[in-house]
């Protein structure tokens, strides 16, 4: 498998360590909750009163915008690989590289967009 | 002739070698999990834009959220999460070496001293720092959002 080093890649992987830890960290109990414990109705749901309150919250919009941006790079990182690794496409690397990245960018920006409009 | 480099040789790989072993198969389920990372993202995006959207979005998200379809996702999801999320902090002391700077290792009891494998913070309180702040994130989080209405 050939691939060119690139001054970027270190900071590619710096992404995906950082964004490892904070979907390892954060993403478990958010999908817990809302994922599983209050679809399958044994506790109730908070009010949209105070789940609004709290999302819209400067800081809690920081985490949130700092947890999502950077599981969207470890995604972007780990999924080039694993296709690339796991289908034996390395000759594509440019292509998988530029939907992976890209995708982790139109998904930060619709995180931005999101946490804004709260 | 046309004269042509030697190229290094290399042997064929079987598109699906990750099937030939266990080890190998639990190595790309660890890798695939990172697919359950972005759901879980875009999941927790589709809730804030329904949040950003008023009370009737929100209410209209618990119900998509409640179908047995999408249960089942997320039921699949925080499995793959788990297990990113134990894989990655097992991990960390291989990835990350924590030294005690000399001058602390100068003044500390001989007792510890002996208990740091060349100087290293030993890994298994590397590991265990990881659990202890998995617990207590997940705790603020959920405490914020059940209690953060009362």
């Amino acid at each position: 498998m050939r691939r060119r080093t690139r001054p970027i890649e270190p900071f590619l992987w710096l992404l995906f360590s950082a964004g490892g830890v904070l979907a390892a960290l954060f993403l478990p109990v958010v999908l817990l909750l809302f994922g599983v414990a209050y679809p399958l109705g044994g506790i109730g749901p908070p009010t949209y009163q105070s789940l609004h309150a709290l999302a819209a919250h400067a800081l809690t919009r920081v985490v949130i915008f700092s947890v999502c941006v950077l599981s969207l790079f470890h995604w972007a990182h780990r999924f080039r690989f694993t296709l690339l690794h796991g289908l034996q496409i390395g000759r594509l690397d440019r292509v998988v590289s530029m939907f992976c990245y890209d995708g982790a960018l139109v998904g930060s920006l619709a995180a931005l967009v999101v946490l804004m409009r709260l | 002739m046309t004269a042509t480099r030697p190229r290094a040789y290399r042997q064929a790989v079987p598109r699906l070698w990750w099937l030939r072993r266990r080890s190998y198969l639990l190595f790309m389920l660890r890798e695939l999990s990172c697919v359950f990372v972005a759901w879980a993202v875009l999941f927790l995006l589709l809730l804030l834009k329904a949040v950003g959207n008023g009370h009737v979005d929100y209410q209209r998200f618990l119900e998509w959220a409640a179908k047995p379809w999408v249960i089942a996702v997320n039921v699949v999801a925080l499995a793959f999460l788990v297990f990113h999320a134990v894989t990655w902090f097992n991990l960390a002391p291989k990835a990350m070496v924590i030294r005690v700077p000399k001058q602390m290792l100068a003044v500390a009891p001989k007792a510890i001293v002996r208990r740091l494998p060349e100087g290293r913070v030993p890994g298994w309180l590397i590991v265990a720092q990881n659990y202890i702040a998995w617990v207590c994130v997940s705790a603020i989080v959920a405490g914020l959002v059940m209690w953060s209405g009362s």
